[in-house]
């Protein structure tokens, strides 16, 4: 198997090679990039699995360039970001890019973080039937189970849930969710999102003020995690 | 030597800063055309511009002249504005040219001079006044036959009325005057050269207006005007100079009004004049009053417009000016006298001499005024002397306000102000119905019943229709219900029966006494409706007053207030309310049109000018007249706050209506002016507490960050040593982790605190699931609290809080790390949420740690506050203080209390307004 290759766009030196060196260490290829305009034209050359984004960038925003990726790539994209620029993430979730870290953030996080997009990226094994933890979903027969139990949900309910796992691991924003969902007149709605979300919590996680997969990332929206947070 | 009273200085020398500002008039004064006024003046102009003045002339005319033209040389001339006046094309003075030209000084000759309709004012003085407001000065002519108080004086010696006319304080509050004399026979002998008229006009003038009686009469008027004025000065300056301490008595003139006819207004003018004379000479506060009878009340409303002119032409001349409503006249009046302190009053002779005005009251005016009013000096004026058309049409044109608006379209009656008018009239005509079928009624029913009725009795039921129907539909109805019962009783009742012929002449006497009675019953029946009304009129506008002061008193917005005002004051005129407020920029702007479709323009460049003037502008002022809505600055007491404009109806020209309106624009504008000021306080509290956190911050700075800095450096400097164990290096990179940790967690706060402090924090208060806040911080606190046990206990169905979800972490990740550091491993951390009540709500984080040291649960909230003092703990100091910090930006509060039986609570507390509407959803 070839190795995934990762195109990572950072203007600080110091966190570039220490990026690399970190995802090098893990078997994939990377390209380097200091600005936007290199970005794009690494992205069209070489076509990565995946991309790594720095917001602050000297020539242009990182906005822009997720906006110029997704007008013809489907690639996912990891934002990084410093922590004072919370409405930034928001927008960059919101106009396509698929999860974001927070500076400083632990070698660790962002390795595990990578995995999961790739794994999103690859073709959908088989299937009309997805797991996590104990819970087993039926797409086809529209059939949720908790521990061989059935567990009834309300159309909203179900819609919601569809859609986390039609992006499952990926950052779902509020509005994201609430477009989806509810449609796009329901913008001022955004309690909705969280008593739904607070409702399917209470029907599928053992825990519900403590979740294992349905995730909550304060100030930005929800996320699925297949694979089950650690340590909860 | 008495010192001059200092407030009275006070206001001299603002009085004469103000007139520095304003540019400087110099009137060019004469008894009449031809004695070289305009030569004068431009001798005057040509010296100026040789000392360097910037000079324009404005407007001028030479009348061939070769004098005068030899006069113009050399100065620059704006050209006159062409403008279409029935199909003719006149010149005109071009105000905004000169304006935009901005001379140092403008000459603008014959300054009572009437503009062509359509100009921005009606007068050419009124223009001349925006030039000196806008600080040039200006030279101008005018001749002594066209001051205002004159006019009446020169009309009887002439035998000429003069149109044009100036104000009276124009000419008093001119800068300089100049008085230009020339002997009447040099005149008569310029005029005769054709030095001022051409040779066969001037045959014409000498044979009138020039003759050598007139010319000697109008220069004595005119040296006598400029000694008035010259006399004045005089008594300014010893007044400033204090040489000989002046005693001035407090005059007070009265005008009494009480004419019924619209056509005999002229003799109100004489008066008026007269009144105004008087008054300048006594330097008096003077007041016109107007009795309102039941009679004007009935006006249609044109008519009662034309009658109610005279007051605005006494107010044009300084009058403050009031309308009497009240049925018993002459108590009315003795009591305004005494209310008022007024000294002396002008009547006409003929209210003396004359009682018919007054006959229906019990004593005459004079009678009262005697007995009630002694210290009161009575002037009666022979108001009928100058009884001609002239001076009726000249008012016409004179009186600003109520003329120019007659000369509009009247507009459809409008709702609230003429309201009345309109129904009076239906009442009317249901009152003539009422008092046939209540006479008929009454004959037809006791025709039958003659038998068991004496006919006393019948005339008392006939009186019970009159009185009835003169209570209920006043005086017309009520006089023909008692001439109906008079001649119905006569013909059905008496005999002999059919017929109005009466057999015994002693029912003359019933039938005399019948009607008597009835025309009386009547009369007091609708003495009394009159009564009412009037009250009821002024009850009514005291409620819409209090109702909008009530409703303005509580609001907090200035979109509330233009609400508010749009609605009052336009339920009130009948019609749509345009308000204009001033934006940030300082610009004038249309903040909210009407709601209904108006059928007029709003003019932005008329509100402007009414904001700079702050004078009223449009329709029925100075300015624009015969545009079709009026606009009113909305004057607070530091600054206009904006304008409003609506079209103005009729009823406005009444001094009490205007009154009322004034009273609700300056409640408009004092709630515009307290809203913009709660605006400013906000601002500020703001601001003072953002220098409160930016002190905590740079304390906290250069404390807590020094000591990790310092340890991660020696750490640094430990690695570089070579002789270190295998377990040594691993324990000072833990170590270095930790503390980079630590630091994180200090730079966060810092983070946080500074954009609190720099207002830079978009507070982002949201309904949101508690729970979920509390789920995702305990996830990134999995592995610090992992040697703790964590509960939470917040039921399912707990309700949505109002909170930035944000800070809310924030808080709670700065308790759960207070918590995992200072309590020892195993112990418990409870995390529960409360409901008070409906709106109150809390957030306790408890453990069964050490807990704080007694007394101190206030004092771990001060930056740098340690609960133990000799800890090596960093960072509490300003975690705690941050998250009071935090949960105070968003209206809640955060404080410590003792956990039992051991341990610390810190308890989260907010109120918040009841939750949305749940999504509906189908199962």
């Amino acid at each position: 198997m070839t190795s995934d290759a990762i195109l990572l766009i950072e203007d600080e030196p110091h966190i570039r090679k220490f990026l690399k060196n970190a995802l090098q260490a893990d078997g994939y290829q990377v390209f380097e990039a200091d600005s936007v305009a290199r970005g794009l034209i690494e992205a069209a050359s070489r076509v990565p699995q995946l991309c790594l984004l720095d917001l602050g960038l000297p020539d242009e925003d990182g906005m822009g360039f997720i906006q110029e990726l997704r007008s013809w790539s489907a690639m996912p994209i990891l934002v990084l970001s410093a922590r004072d620029r919370e409405s930034d993430k928001v927008n960059a979730l919101n106009i396509g890019a698929d999860d974001y870290l927070t500076k400083p953030f632990g070698i660790e996080e962002l390795l595990a973080r990578v995995r999961a997009q790739l794994r999103r990226s690859q073709p959908k094994s088989s299937g009309s039937r997805v797991e996590f933890g104990d819970v087993d979903i039926d797409l086809a027969k529209r059939m949720v189970r908790k521990a061989g139990q059935d567990v009834h949900l309300t159309k909203i309910e179900y819609r919601l849930l569809s859609v986390l796992l039609e992006h499952a691991d990926q950052i779902m924003t509020h509005v994201q969710l609430l477009n989806a969902v509810w449609g796009p007149n329901h913008q001022e709605h955004e309690h909705y999102v969280r008593i739904y979300m607070a409702n399917l919590r209470q029907k599928l996680e053992d825990q519900p003020t403590q979740p294992r997969y349905l995730l909550t990332e304060i100030g930005m929206g929800y996320r699925l995690c297949l694979g089950g947070v650690i340590g909860a | 030597m008495p010192r001059p009273d200092p407030d009275q200085l006070l206001s001299q020398l603002q009085h004469a800063e103000q007139r520095a500002q304003r540019g400087r008039l110099k009137i060019f004064f004469g008894a009449c055309a031809g004695v070289g006024k305009t030569y004068a003046m431009l001798q005057a102009a040509q010296q100026q511009q040789r000392l360097g003045v910037k000079v324009l002339v404005g407007v001028l005319e030479t009348h061939g002249r070769a004098d005068t033209e030899q006069g113009l040389l050399g100065l620059p001339v704006l050209a006159a504005q062409q403008r279409q006046h029935h199909d003719k094309l006149l010149a005109e003075f071009d105000l905004d040219a000169a304006l935009a030209r901005r001379p140092d000084l403008i000459l603008v000759d014959e300054l009572a001079h009437s503009n062509l309709h359509g100009s921005r004012h009606p007068k050419r003085w009124q223009d001349v006044e925006e030039l000196l407001s806008q600080g040039i000065d200006v030279y101008t002519s005018l001749n002594v036959q066209h001051l205002e108080s004159l006019n009446d004086i020169v009309g009887q010696v002439t035998g000429i009325q003069v149109k044009e006319t100036l104000p009276d304080h124009v000419f008093d509050q001119a800068d300089d005057v100049v008085l230009v004399d020339l002997p009447v026979d040099e005149l008569l002998w310029r005029l005769q050269v054709g030095k001022v008229y051409p040779p066969e006009q001037a045959r014409r003038a000498q044979q009138s207006f020039f003759r050598k009686g007139n010319l000697i009469a109008l220069r004595e008027l005119a040296l006598r005007r400029t000694a008035d004025r010259v006399d004045a000065q005089m008594q300014d300056y010893r007044q400033t100079s204090s040489i000989v301490p002046l005693w001035k008595t407090q005059e007070r003139l009265l005008v009494l009004l009480g004419y019924p006819d619209a056509g005999r207004a002229v003799d109100a003018e004489v008066l008026i004049r007269h009144a105004a004379r008087l008054a300048q000479q006594l330097k008096a506060e003077w007041r016109v009053i107007l009795l309102d009878t039941p009679r004007q009340q009935r006006l249609a409303d044109h008519a009662r417009r034309v009658w109610l002119q005279p007051l605005s032409f006494a107010q044009s001349l300084g009058a403050v000016t009031d309308l009497l409503s009240s049925t018993a006249a002459v108590a009315s009046v003795v009591d305004y006298i005494q209310r008022h302190n007024i000294s002396r009053i002008i009547v006409p002779t003929d209210a003396l001499q004359r009682p018919v005005f007054w006959s229906r009251f019990s004593r005459s005016l004079m009678a009262a005024l005697e007995q009630d009013c002694t210290a009161l000096d009575v002037i009666a004026v022979n108001a009928s002397l100058s009884k001609n058309t002239a001076i009726t049409q000249h008012s016409n044109t004179q009186t600003s306000g109520g003329s120019a608006s007659s000369q509009m379209p009247v507009a459809s009656p409008r709702a609230g102000l003429t309201q009345w008018h309109a129904a009076y009239w239906s009442e009317d005509r249901q009152g003539y119905f009422w008092a046939v079928f209540g006479c008929t009624l009454v004959t037809v029913l006791l025709a039958g019943l003659t038998h068991w009725f004496d006919l006393a009795n019948v005339v008392m039921l006939y009186l019970l229709v009159v009185m009835w129907v003169s209570a209920r539909f006043g005086r017309g109805a009520g006089t023909l219900a008692a001439v109906l019962s008079v001649l119905s009783f006569d013909f059905f009742f008496v005999e002999p029966k059919l017929s109005l012929t009466v057999s015994d002449a002693q029912y003359l006497l019933t039938f005399a006494v019948m009607f008597g009675v009835a025309l009386w019953v009547n009369h007091l029946a609708a003495n009394l409706r009159f009564q009412a009304k009037v009250a009821q009129q002024r009850e009514q506008r005291a409620q819409q007053l209090t109702e909008l002061s009530q409703q303005l008193a509580g609001v907090l917005t200035a979109t509330q207030v233009e609400q508010i005002a749009q609605d009052q004051i336009g339920a009130w005129v009948g019609g749509a309310v345009w308000i204009a407020r001033l934006d940030l920029q300082d610009q004038l702007e249309l903040s909210r049109p009407p709601a209904t479709v108006p059928t007029t323009v709003y003019d932005p460049a008329l509100a402007m000018w009414a904001y700079q003037h702050e004078q009223p502008a449009g329709q029925g002022t100075d300015t624009l007249p015969n545009s079709p809505m009026r606009y009113y600055p909305l004057r607070a007491p530091m600054r206009t706050r904006g304008v409003l404009a609506f079209v103005p109806s009729a009823e406005l020209h009444s001094p009490d209506v205007a009154r009322l309106l004034d009273s609700m624009l300056s409640q408009v504008a004092l709630a515009f002016e307290r809203v913009h000021f709660i605006e400013v306080a906000q601002q500020a509290l703001i601001k003072i507490e953002g220098e409160r956190l930016r002190s905590t911050l740079l304390s906290a700075l250069s404390h807590d960050l020094r000591t990790p800095i310092t340890v991660l450096n020696s750490l640094a400097q430990g690695l570089a040593r070579a002789d270190l164990s295998e377990t040594e290096h691993a324990e000072m990179v833990q170590s270095m982790i930790m503390h980079s940790q630590t630091m994180q967690h200090l730079v966060m706060n810092l983070l946080d605190m500074a954009k609190l402090q720099a207002g830079g924090l978009n507070l982002n208060q949201q309904w949101i699931v508690i729970d979920e806040v509390v789920g995702h911080v305990l996830r990134s606190f999995a592995k610090p609290l992992a040697q703790h046990q964590v509960e939470v206990r917040i039921d399912a169905d707990f309700p949505l809080v109002y909170l930035d979800e944000l800070l809310l972490a924030r808080i709670l990740s700065n308790l759960l790390e207070n918590a995992a550091k200072y309590t020892p491993a195993g112990s418990t951390i409870i995390i529960t949420a409360k409901q008070l009540d409906a709106q109150q709500f809390e957030l306790h984080v408890c453990d069964n740690g050490a807990g704080i040291p007694e007394g101190m649960q206030e004092q771990i909230f001060q930056r740098f506050a340690r609960g133990h003092s000799e800890t090596t703990q960093t960072g509490l100091g300003l975690g705690l203080a941050l998250c009071r910090e935090m949960m105070r930006v968003q209206g809640g509060g955060l404080r410590a209390e003792a956990n039992q039986p051991h341990g610390a609570c810190f308890i989260l507390n907010w109120s918040q307004p009841m939750p949305p509407a749940p999504p509906v959803d189908m199962a």
